[in-house]
């Protein structure tokens, strides 16, 4: 087991180094810079020479080159520099955010575990009957609903019937609480994007959970447990869900990892001063050292979340740990 | 469907009777007390105004500095209203011969750190924005190119020396950029340090700021204008998406946005709370151009260039289009309103102005004729962003079609648009914007010149007549004889040389909450934010 765990680590290091150069290629190749977005963006009258001072004092004029020694070196030294926009230290604005998209992370994968699993297992359990129908248009629904429409439909239909029942229309706030300062009030912010996103991440996992129930459900063993006359709770809970997780596990993993850094839409709609709204930002305002971090902090965790559920299905099937 | 209608017009004109109650707002008695909470659709970059443009900078940060003069906040939709903030009196006139502006000095302002201010402060201020020390960004410059020098006889005294009169000059002086620094601060922390840091004489304090959320300010009770602020503090409240700007206007968690919304937002809000908002609208100065690329085949023929201006109805543009996008008033060069602009009867002698479109629209056609270029296709390049550029564009489109032209557009993401633009100018006519804060005309109208000179010029000419005009007309110090030579000049822009067009000058609508009081709109969303003068109504909240 440790072999494989470090194995896998060292494979992590190329797979970095790799997202690193790809970004930076990348973002060069983007025509425009910050400076020009920063200081004659707005249609105002903008000094040519003070936007060359701004293109010099932030690296721009330098050799590709050397700006891609400068990130690297940034790396190795675990500094990750400064916003070409803000001037602030990137670990400083990228901390701001990180408890909130890691919130809203939890909060939708809660969410759509509690909304998949559940129903995944009932539809399976219960195929071809109007359970099963209903719970696939639920999670069909899902789906094809894209989480940033629902996001504006939640925040309408709150609106439209808290006028119509109190008097005042009432919306999730838009600045951000702590939970620990204020619990309810952060819950009243994040309880609805939670939703908003970890529907349309249950429908996928609800289905996922449903086709290899089934299968599993056919399998021998299922079948020799049912000859021996184990209860259906039983087999159901202990032989056919344990198994029938993999690649269940496999989307939760991914699907959490692109929350964190992903939820630029949903951040957007519920004015949530998350990673993804910072993302967002920093590639219209032709931000180079943020999206660059910004991307391969997405990287990390992608790479950490797969390097976790590799050891899940490690965990879960025997014959990949001994394989 | 009818009822519908008829109740969204019942509401609007709700809204517009509070409107006309909220200008009324100067005979109530401010009340103490209160957050206004305002929502802000840009993000800070720093905040330092002599070196920034947005208004996500404006609009958080104006409020904890002063200016030497800025807009009469009684009447900021003047555009020629000025008032002294940190001098004494009222703004002084020129003297000798237009040559020397002397300012006296408030002795009753102090920093918030407990500085006094005095000329000095003024003085190093205006010293960094308009002769920066070398690697030292300054946006604005160019707007003081008719100064010398300025000199400080005492401590409570400031003079501009000046190379030339010029009628551009109080308006520049009057920018909200000018943020007054104290030399001290200056001095010894060097020119980067307010880019970081805050220490002003404005109305309010700072608290705190958390970058993509919010920037708080509270009430700075030294402030120098006696009695106010009257508020207790702001939160300038980050919000990039305007859907969310809006609803938290619906939804209360924001009383305002200083921007301004579109028609069908206005519209929306309105219907939804009725008389707890108040719409307030201007002209905006923000000029929404075309630009024919002058670098390029047909473009450098002037008949195909007038062909363009001669197809479009603005006439028309101005009452359909205000119904769906922030555009309204018909205008040349100058912003509409100002004593320099030209009137109906001076824009009717203008191509593209007609009275008549179907005259116009012949005209085109013959143009295009004889210049070989019937059936002209071309490409218009836009920015993409819905308000207004998408929805004039569309309709742009649609005009040139009328004379026989073929068009297609092709929208870019902003950072883009810039470069193809301004550094690639890779384009066949493209839709543009001149938005500026401090209404200027005498400055404003620089982008029309040469574009070795004017550096914000982007059709790609150069005309020594145009230069000359511009020359002339800055250092005319008659307003008679400035508006004679705009005249000349806005003609030779727009028709002789049809050198690049306006479509329409953008329209400002600010609906918000009905319990704030005391803020006017003016004609730019840089001005009149310093909140000095906002109170909220506790029997409206």
């Amino acid at each position: 087991m440790y072999n494989y765990i470090i194995k896998r680590l060292i494979l992590t290091i190329p797979t970095l180094f790799g997202a690193a150069v790809l970004v930076f290629v990348l973002m060069r190749l983007v025509p425009g810079d910050v400076c020009e977005v920063r200081m004659a963006g707005f249609g105002t009258f903008a000094d040519p020479e003070a936007i060359e001072i701004c293109r010099e004092n932030l690296g721009l004029n330098d050799p590709v080159l050397v700006q891609f020694g400068q990130v690297m070196w940034g790396y190795l030294t675990l500094d990750l520099g400064v916003s070409m926009w803000t001037g602030q230290p990137i670990v400083d604005e990228i901390g701001l955010r990180f408890q909130l998209s890691l919130e809203i992370a939890i909060l939708a994968t809660l969410v759509a575990i509690l909304i998949a699993i559940p129903l995944g297992t009932i539809s399976a359990i219960k195929q071809d009957t109007w359970i099963d129908y209903v719970v696939r248009a639920f999670s069909i629904a899902g789906i094809a609903m894209p989480s940033f429409w629902l996001g504006i439909m939640i925040i309408l239909g709150l609106l439209i019937t808290t006028q119509a029942l109190f008097g005042t229309p009432w919306m999730p706030p838009i600045v951000y609480v702590s939970p620990f300062e204020d619990p309810l009030g952060n819950l009243a912010q994040v309880f609805w994007p939670a939703v908003a996103t970890g529907y349309r991440y249950s429908a996928v996992a609800t289905r996922m959970t449903r086709s290899t129930l089934l299968e599993v459900l056919r399998e021998d063993y299922v079948r020799t447990a049912r000859a021996k006359g184990l209860l259906e709770k039983i087999i159901i809970n202990r032989h056919a869900l344990k198994n029938a997780m993999l690649p269940v596990v496999t989307i939760f993993g991914i699907e959490f990892a692109f929350l964190i850094g992903g939820l630029v839409v949903t951040e957007q709609v519920f004015n949530l001063n998350g990673l993804g709204k910072l993302f967002v930002e920093s590639v219209l305002t032709l931000d180079f050292t943020m999206t660059q971090q910004l991307v391969m902090l997405v990287v990390v965790i992608f790479v950490f979340m797969n390097f976790l559920v590799d050891l899940l299905y490690a965990w879960l099937d025997p014959r990949i740990r001994y394989g | 469907m009818r009822f519908l209608k008829s109740t969204l017009v019942v509401s609007f004109a709700l809204g517009l009777a509070a409107a006309w109650a909220g200008g009324a707002a100067a005979g109530e008695t401010p009340v103490r007390g209160g957050i206004l909470k305002f929502v802000v659709g840009s993000k800070i970059p720093s905040y330092d105004a002599h070196m920034e443009s947005t208004f996500g900078m404006i609009h958080p940060i104006r409020p904890f500095y002063s200016l030497l003069i800025r807009v009469n906040p009684e009447n900021p939709s003047s555009p020629t209203d000025f008032v002294c903030d940190l001098c004494e009196g009222d703004v002084p006139a020129a003297t000798n011969n237009g040559l020397t502006y002397t300012f006296k000095i408030r002795k009753d302002v102090k920093f918030h750190d407990g500085t006094p201010l005095t000329a000095h402060d003024i003085k190093a201020t205006f010293d960094k924005i308009i002769f920066p020390p070398e690697g030292v960004p300054s946006t604005r410059k160019a707007f003081f190119s008719s100064l010398d020098s300025t000199t400080v006889p005492d401590d409570y005294t400031l003079v501009f020396n000046m190379k030339y009169a010029s009628g551009a000059f109080l308006p520049a002086v009057a920018a909200p950029y000018n943020f007054v620094y104290s030399k001290k601060d200056l001095d010894e922390n060097g020119y980067a340090w307010h880019q970081k840091n805050i220490n002003g004489t404005g109305a309010f304090t700072f608290v705190e700021h958390k970058p993509g959320a919010y920037v708080e300010g509270k009430r700075y009770e030294n402030y120098h204008h006696e009695g106010k602020p009257y508020l207790d503090g702001f939160r300038a409240i980050s919000a990039p998406k305007m859907a969310v700007r809006l609803q938290a206007i619906r939804g209360n968690r924001a009383a305002i946005e200083f921007r301004g919304f579109p028609p069908k937002a206005r519209d929306d809000l309105v219907k939804a709370l009725g008389d707890k908002i108040v719409v307030q609208e201007s002209d905006w100065n923000c000029a929404l151009q075309f630009l024919p690329n002058h670098r390029r085949k047909p473009f450098d023929d002037v008949r195909v260039r007038r062909a363009l201006t001669l197809a479009v109805d603005r006439r028309a543009g101005s009452k359909y289009l205000s119904k769906i996008a922030i555009v309204k008033t018909m205008g040349g060069v100058v912003f509409p309103g100002h004593p320099l602009a030209a009137t109906e009867e001076e824009l009717s002698k203008i191509a593209g102005y007609w009275p008549s479109i179907e005259k116009s629209r012949a005209e085109a056609k013959r143009l295009l004729k004889e210049a070989g270029a019937e059936g002209l296709e071309f490409v218009l390049l836009n920015r993409g962003v819905d308000q207004p550029y998408r929805v004039v564009g569309t309709w742009l489109i649609d005009q040139f079609k009328k004379v026989g032209l073929k068009v297609t557009q092709n929208v870019l993401p902003s950072p883009a648009f810039y470069d193809a633009v301004r550094k690639k100018h890779d384009f066949d006519v493209t839709v543009y914007f001149n938005c500026q804060s401090i209404v200027n005309p005498l400055a404003d109208v620089s982008a029309y010149i040469s574009d070795d000179i004017a550096g914000n010029n982007y059709a790609g000419y150069q005309d020594r007549t145009m230069d000359k005009l511009f020359d002339q007309m800055n250092r005319a110090s008659d307003p008679a004889e400035q508006r004679r030579i705009m005249r000349l000049y806005e003609k030779r822009a727009l028709d002789e040389e049809a050198l690049q067009f306006i479509t329409l000058w953008w329209y400002k609508i600010n609906p918000h909450r009905s319990y704030v009081k005391g803020w006017k709109i003016a004609p730019s969303h840089y001005l009149n934010q310093h909140l000095d003068n906002v109170w909220l109504d506790p029997d409206l909240m």
